[in-house]
Formats: structure tokens, sequence, C-alpha cells
């Protein structure tokens, strides 16, 4: 469903993807997980049409993002790792507006609506101004957004960082749900590792921009000798602390410069 | 086309819920109409000019368009510092319609904001020849605006923050508004600044406004009307073109 061939991408001389390669099969759960910095992010970008790769192939199903956006757009939803709401909108209208650039059908797109507010608890807010809402609140909502046009392909970054326990599982079992009945390609990153374990069909670890490992979270803690999903990624990718992506990539290149080109 | 029509109506709503932005962009057309209107009225009189007020309305008109058409092209880059932009980049729409949609609705917006300012200036004292010449005038408030948002999308397009925007407002929008003739007529200038005006874009807005409302003219109102149209094609045609390339 998803095939990445020879990846590179280059910030002037900061290499963010170093030619990786692999492929997520359709209907699985994929894991990608990797410290900050690794480059999941900027694959993420790529593979959803936001920038383009330096050097390699990439393919959405049938469609190459690099070469039709348009249509690889259809086929892919997604959760970003930062906000990406209307804040002067309502909840409702966040939802309406996904809606009718993703070309829902207004009486489906309405029951949809309605069914993924009350999944995520913010029915009786739905006619609120984002800008009210807490941060959790906020990921709730993004979430239901992208489930919205029942995508073949859910990309999440990181898509529970900020919720609690009890609203983490409640989305996770939602979407292996929707994985199980409408076959939705899922491909995540997240830093928590037991999410990982017990949602992953398999897993890639990612580190200076290059796949150190993949496999199911069992082959990774057998080839590292390891107990659990955290002390593999631990073993693979080394216990330094990271700098932050956006003091690293992210900083070299929309940081001090004002003008884009 | 309902993509075009969300993203208008986007821009209206948001333009509607920010009240304080209403207000406070109604405040500086107000000041020049006052200061400027009641200051320089009585030497202009002197000078054979006429009415200053009645002179002046048209040009404050313009003003308050393009200050909001370029802001609301501008938005964008808010849109992308909060993440919205990217919301609207990876849906299946055409970069141009989400262009195009936006731009409508910015330019509707500061459409709207022209007719405030319209009524404000007839309770300054501003009498128009024949008020059903407001519609013509609709026309070439509508093009400023269109035209002026386009322009706004093309910068935002290149800028990653809003540091660049003290930069667009001293080096871009104040002279297009000050050499436009929007405060003084293009009649008696000579030289440099007289060329200055013709190649404004502004000067044929505010020409066309004149035309309409108070039936005085430089350069006349079909003349206006083709030089804003065909600028407001080449930068919706740059405008769309940078859009496209932005990558986040």
């Amino acid at each position: 469903m998803i095939e990445i061939k020879n990846l590179t991408k280059k910030f002037g001389s900061l290499v963010a993807v170093d030619n990786i390669s692999f492929s997520v099969n359709k209907g699985e759960i994929f894991g990608f997980l990797g410290p900050n910095g690794a480059g999941k992010t900027t694959t993420i970008k790529i593979l959803t049409t936001l920038l383009k790769p330096t050097k390699g192939s990439i393919k959405l199903g049938d469609y190459n993002p690099i070469d039709d956006p348009a249509s690889a757009r259809c086929s892919f939803g997604i959760v970003f790792q930062d906000p990406s709401l209307d804040d002067e909108l309502t909840a409702w209208e966040n939802m309406e507006f996904h809606g009718v650039l993703y070309k829902v059908p207004k009486k489906i797109r309405q029951e949809r609506i309605e069914q993924l507010l009350k999944f995520v608890e913010l029915w009786e807010r739905k006619d609120d101004l984002v800008k009210h809402f807490s941060g959790g609140m906020k990921r709730r909502l993004e979430i239901a957004r992208g489930l919205l046009h029942r995508p073949a392909i859910l990309f999440l970054d990181e898509p529970t960082l900020g919720l609690d326990p009890q609203t983490r599982n409640h989305i996770w079992n939602y979407i292996k749900n929707l994985n199980k009945e409408e076959q939705i390609t899922v491909f995540f990153t997240t830093h928590y590792m037991e999410e990982a374990d017990r949602v992953a069909d398999r897993i890639a670890i990612i580190d200076h921009g290059k796949i150190v490992a993949m496999g199911g979270s069992g082959e990774l803690k057998a080839q590292t000798k390891t107990e659990s999903l955290e002390d593999a990624f631990l073993s693979l990718t080394g216990r330094a602390i990271r700098d932050e992506e956006a003091t690293n990539i992210e900083g070299m290149r929309q940081g001090r410069r004002m003008w884009r080109r | 086309m309902s993509t075009i029509y969300i993203l208008w109506l986007r821009q209206l709503k948001r333009y509607f819920r920010s009240r304080a932005r209403i207000i406070g962009s109604l405040g500086q057309p107000l000041l020049f109409l006052l200061a400027l209107g009641y200051g320089f009225g009585p030497i202009y009189q002197r000078a054979s000019g006429g009415n200053y007020i009645e002179f002046l309305a048209p040009g404050i008109i313009a003003m308050s368009i393009i200050f909001t058409a370029l802001f609301s092209g501008i938005e964008i880059i808010w849109d992308r510092q909060f993440g919205f932009l990217k919301e609207t980049l990876v849906a299946p729409v055409s970069r141009l319609n989400i262009m195009i949609g936006r731009t409508i609705g910015g330019a509707t917006v500061a459409t709207l904001q022209g007719v405030v300012v319209f009524l404000i200036s007839l309770i300054a004292g501003f009498k128009p020849t024949n008020i059903l010449m407001i519609f013509p005038a609709l026309i070439f408030m509508f093009l400023i605006a269109l035209l002026f948002t386009a322009l706004g999308t093309a910068i935002a397009s290149l800028l990653e923050d809003m540091q660049g925007f003290q930069l667009i407002m001293n080096f871009i929008v104040m002279p297009l508004f000050f050499l436009s003739g929007a405060l003084f007529p293009i009649q008696g200038l000579t030289g440099t600044i007289r060329f200055i005006a013709t190649i404004d874009p502004l000067a044929y807005g505010v020409d066309g406004l004149r035309h309409t409302l108070i039936n005085v003219a430089y350069f006349g109102a079909g003349m206006d009307f083709i030089v804003l149209g065909a600028i407001t094609l080449v930068l919706l045609a740059i405008g769309s073109y940078l859009f496209s390339k932005i990558q986040i």
C-alpha cells in the first residue's frame, strides 16, 4: 500500500532522511518509531505531498505523490503532529470544512460528523469556537477530523501526544476497529513504546535518517535480546538525548530565514 | 465549486467574528477623513479645487479596501504558523481552487469594509453626485480588493513569518497608497511623481471610484477598468503559481 524506495531528503547540508526503503502492506498497522529529529515527520510530510523529496520514489496505493499529488491526496487522511485546526471556527465548522474539501456527500457528512464528535465526546461543544478548547480537546477533534473521509491510508503523527490513558485507549480501539472492518492501512509515529507494542503489526525504527531495524515487536525484542520494546528501542538508538526537532531540522528550515526563496 | 464556496465562507466567518478587527480597521480611514478632510478642506477650497471631502472620500474608501485586502492575503502566513494551511494543502483539491476561494473571500471582506467606510463618509459630509452610481463603484471596489488580495497572497507565499510584514507595509502598501492620488489630484503633477502615479495600480482604482462617485476622472472609468482588470489577472496568475509552490 505504501512503497518507499531510496528516499532521501536534504535541507541544505543536513540529511534528514537518508536513502530509506521499505513498504507497508494493505490493512497493516505500521509503527514508525525514532528519537526526536530522526526523520519521522519529514518522511510523513513527503508521503503526504507537503514536501518534495531530494531523491527516491514513493507510491501510495496506485498513486505517486511526487508526480500526481492531487490523486494521491484522495487516498489518505492525516493527523498532524502539531495543531492544524482553525481556532476561529467551531468544532462543527472545522469538521464541515474538512468534509467539503474531501467531497464527502452532505448526508453522510452530517451523520459521520455527529457520530465522530460524539465518539470523541465533543458533541456538546460542537458550536464552541476551537480557540476555547483545551489541548486535549483539540487533539481529539483533529483525530475525529482525520477519520471523517474514511481514507484508505491513515497517517498519524504522534496522535496521542498529550492525551490521558483513557482517551488514548478509546481512540486506539476505534482505529483498530476501523482497520479491521474497513481494511484501512495505518501508518503512525509515537513516543509511547507500550502503545506501539500493543497496536502495531510491524515497526520500523529510524535514527539519523536511516532505518536501523524493522519487524514485529517480538522480532525486535529477540534481535536485541531485550524484554520490552522500550529497551529494544534504546538498545538500537542509544541513550543519548537528541536535540528537539525545532532546534534541529525545523530550525534550519524555517528558523531565522525570512524569505522562503 | 463547493471548495471555493467553503473557503470563501471561512474568510467571511472569520471576518464577522473578529469585531475588534472590524472596528480597529475603521479607525484609520475615519481619522484620515476627518483630519485631512477638515484640515486641508479650507486650503483646497481656496486653491479652487472644490470640496476636499468630496475629493478625498473615494481615496479613503480605496485605502480601507487595500489595507483589508492585503491583510486577507497575508493571513496565509498566519494559517501557516497556526498549522491550518497544512490541512488545506493535503486535501484533494487543486491549489488553484484554494487560492481562488481564499482570494474571492478576502476580496469580499475588503469590499464590505469599503462599503462601511463609504457609509461613514456619507455621515462625514460626502455627497456622491448620484447615489445609484454606488453600483458601478462597487465593481471598482471589488476589483481593487481582488487585485490587492492576490498581491497579498503572492507576497505571503514568499514569506516565512510575520517579521516581514512591516517591510511590506512600509515599502509596498504605504507608497502605493500615498502615490496613488488618493489624497491629491494627479492633474497638476509633473515629472517623476506624475509618472509614478500612472504606474501605480491603485491610482486607477481611486480614479475609477472618483469617476463613478463624483464624476471627476483623470484616466477615465473605461481605462481604469481595463488596467485594473489586466493587473488583477496577472497578479492572480503569479499568486497561484507561488501558492502552488509552497512547501511546509
